[in-house]
């Protein structure tokens, strides 16, 4: 028997992953999910048919959201977390001690729950004290609190679908707001590679660079993402992402990583000309 | 009665039968479902172009209708609650032109408030009425001109007690309605009709709690949007009668104006509406109100707007108000609505019903999700965020009483000149000037230019208002009666 999970990156380009069995299906008020065992990537976690993390490549996506920066700013207590349901960015925030207190704010209390029962490997910490997980919308949320958090990471689904509120400007306002006078956004900045998602990452960089002062963007690789190639963005009232990073600060705290280090911090902002033509074009 | 089943679709189901018989066609259009113009095909689909046919046997024929039409009419009649309903094609317009050419005649008088929308004047200059004027009362905090009070309506009724009939406007783009029962009743006492413009009331008939309709309160003729609140494709609409209405002579009149060709995709697009408002008209409007009404309380929360609602009414000239028209006050952010209306589509891609000189109305209906009105309530917390400014200099009044010094008709067709906006002043206009939308003429033909009006119309173009009306696109000159 072949079983085959297929996911289009476009309309004429797919990526397919043999699947072993299905864990878990189901369709919350927000979007179908699904949970499938392979052999290759071990557990995947599927949104829409969407794959949002696999066992085997998520330390990527974790790690490079939330340790650039965690490495940047040199004091972060209180951490807003939009999305990231699957526990992945919690699970690297709790490994620094500094940090008091981390809202979670997910749309889909299912995605939680499901996480919990089949990708421990993720949602291992989401029952750490300093955790604090509200089941809304992440925009309405942001719109009540002024001046609270060091740090926002918005780990959001693709801005088709139930994550489209994440990527607009009144989005990126109320985040600036939320922020205190030296905080950090960072966010899931869509890939550069293909036409619809090129697209989508230039808006989300126009709107973002009219909102912060500081708008940086920066690159990982993940094999099960569309493309490979993959982009964060770093918005910040003060912080520079490589003029103010503090590398033997960070290195003393001996973090426990897998992609993440200081030499690749400064290196991950170095992007490919065509990713730098994109961005300057809107800023 | 016998009861209609409101489950059926005659136009519908006769355009499904149409096309499995799989008819060779030798008529109009000229696209032939489609084959011969492949764009329009590929950008409109297949399944919309196959059915943009002419009036035939099966389909019956709008301009006199005999099966399926006169069925769908049937049932959208008593949905409506009405003796007769009309589907119409050329926009609620020509529903409200068909009403006003059914009761006036050349020299008629007829009374109306002056905050109607641009058709209704339209009609008086196509049929020689003449209008009565009823100063709509104002809410001088919001700025904006509410419904008709009683004791206007009577007033003018006294005054003119030839007039022939009585034009209502209810509910308001706003949402404000006017005390209809007893407009109708006070008018009918004295042999007048009264007409209703409904176009924002469509919801009226099949939500709960609503405010009255314009049958129910009796009123004679009702020109309705479906495709407004009720969800059919734009320029689709219905004209409603009561049972004093003859309505072979109501035909004659429509079909004055109105296409020979009347379109399939907006008749289908009526009697699909319908059945759908019909069968699950009471939990949408529900779902409706409670959107708005969400959306209310979180933009009031965010300080500077003020969403209003219910706490408007007075008893009068606010008799009731329609919960689903989320209506915001912008000046004590300091902006004014069309300023707000601009930000929010170039800014943040939110595009709303429209922005006037102090508030915005933002359109919530059937289609909305409650993800949409978090983007609406984020982007106007930002924007006061980021806008808001003293508001000291800004219009706060949106209704400037008129000066009619001739009727429509007289003006629109007199001799004229046109000169330089800067110098119109005293003179009398001969078209119309409007901000659209929503469409309410600042100066309708027959009325005096005056201060107030060129200095309303200079800071509208200033704040970005889009102005319609006038011979000249970019609104320099008017043009103004010879020798008056």
């Amino acid at each position: 028997m072949e079983l085959w999970f297929t996911e289009r990156h476009t309309p004429y380009v797919k990526f397919s992953i043999n699947v072993d069995r299905q864990l878990y299906c189901g369709q919350s008020d927000f979007q179908r999910i699904d949970v499938f065992d392979s052999k290759e990537f071990g557990r995947i976690l599927t949104l829409d048919g969407y794959i949002m993390l696999t066992e085997k490549d998520e330390f990527i996506y974790h790690e490079m959201i939330t340790h650039v920066p965690m490495a940047v700013h040199p004091c972060v207590r209180r951490v807003l977390v939009i999305g990231g349901g699957d526990g992945g960015a919690v699970r690297e925030l709790v490994k620094y001690n500094t940090i008091e207190h981390i809202d979670l704010i997910e749309i889909d209390e299912l995605v939680v729950k499901v996480c919990k029962k089949y990708l421990p490997q993720t949602a291992c910490r989401l029952d750490d004290p300093r955790v604090h997980i509200h089941y809304e919308d992440g925009l309405k949320y942001t719109r009540r609190h002024e001046n609270e958090y060091d740090l926002i990471l918005v780990d959001s689904t693709d801005p088709f679908g139930p994550g489209e509120d994440l990527f607009t400007k009144e989005f990126y306002g109320n985040c600036y707001k939320a922020l205190k006078e030296d905080g950090i956004m960072v966010n899931q900045h869509e890939s550069p590679f293909y036409e619809n998602d090129a697209e989508a990452m230039q808006r989300a960089h126009k709107r973002i660079a009219q909102s912060f002062p500081i708008s940086r963007v920066y690159q990982a690789h993940i094999p099960t993402y569309a493309s490979g190639h993959w982009l964060f963005g770093f918005a910040s009232k003060k912080y520079h992402p490589i003029r103010d990073f503090n590398s033997a600060a960070w290195n003393v705290l001996c973090i426990p990583t897998k992609y993440y280090n200081t030499k690749l911090h400064v290196g991950a902002f170095a992007l490919p000309t065509y990713v730098e033509d994109i961005l300057k074009a809107v800023e | 009665m016998k009861r209609l089943s409101q489950d059926r679709m005659p136009i519908y189901d006769a355009l499904q039968r149409f096309k499995q018989m799989r008819v060779v066609p030798f008529d109009v259009p000229g696209h032939k479902h489609g084959r011969g113009n492949p764009e329009l095909t590929e950008f409109l689909g297949e399944k919309c172009v196959s059915v943009d046919v002419n009036s035939m046997k099966p389909l019956d024929n709008l301009v006199h209708p005999v099966s399926v039409i006169k069925e769908a009419e049937e049932l959208a009649a008593e949905a409506f609650h009405a003796a007769h309903a009309f589907f119409m094609v050329n926009g609620t317009t020509s529903a409200v032109q068909a009403m006003v050419l059914s009761a006036c005649k050349k020299g008629d008088k007829i009374i109306m408030p002056r905050n109607v929308h641009r058709s209704v004047i339209n009609a008086l200059v196509l049929c020689g009425a003449e209008p009565v004027y009823v100063n709509p009362d104002v809410n001088i905090d919001l700025g904006i001109s509410l419904g008709m009070s009683l004791k206007q309506v009577e007033k003018a009724i006294t005054e003119n007690p030839d007039a022939v009939a009585v034009f209502v406007n209810n509910p308001t783009y706003y949402g404000v309605c006017s005390d209809l029962r007893s407009i109708v009743k006070l008018a009918h006492a004295h042999g007048m009709l009264v007409l209703v413009d409904e176009a924002h009331g469509t919801h009226f008939y099949f939500g709960k709690n609503m405010p009255i309709t314009a049958m129910d309160a009796e009123a004679d003729m009702a020109a309705v949007s479906m495709h407004k609140s009720g969800g059919s494709l734009t320029q689709s609409s219905l004209l409603l009668i009561g049972s004093a209405m003859n309505e072979g002579y109501v035909r004659q009149i429509i079909n004055l104006t109105q296409t020979t060709s009347g379109s399939y995709l907006l008749l289908s697009s009526l009697d699909i509406s319908r059945r759908n408002l019909a069968l699950r008209g009471e939990e949408i409007f529900e779902h409706v109100s409670e959107l708005a009404q969400y959306a209310r309380d979180e933009i009031n929360a965010i300080g500077g707007f003020y969403a209003f609602s219910k706490e408007i009414i007075n008893g009068d000239s606010v008799f009731d108000f329609d919960v689903t028209k989320l209506s915001i006050h912008t000046l004590d952010v300091g902006l004014a609505g069309v300023e707000v209306y601009d930000i929010l589509r170039d800014e943040y891609d939110i595009q709303i019903e429209f922005g006037d000189i102090g508030n915005i109305l933002a359109y919530i209906s059937l289609g909305d999700r409650k993800r949409d009105i978090e983007r609406l309530v984020g982007a106007l917390s930002e924007i006061r965020r980021l806008y808001q400014r003293d508001k000291a200099g800004m219009l706060t009044q949106e209704y400037i009483s008129p000066q009619v010094v001739t009727t429509p008709q007289y003006a629109f067709y007199a001799e004229k000149e046109s000169l330089p906006l800067d110098e119109t002043e005293g003179r009398v206009c001969s078209e119309f000037v409007m901000c659209y939308p929503p469409g309410i003429p600042i100066l309708a033909p027959g009325e005096r230019v005056t201060k107030d009006i060129l200095r309303y119309i200079k800071y509208a173009k200033e704040k970005g208002c889009s102005l319609t009306g006038p011979e000249d696109i970019e609104i320099k000159r008017l043009n103004v009666l010879k020798g008056v």
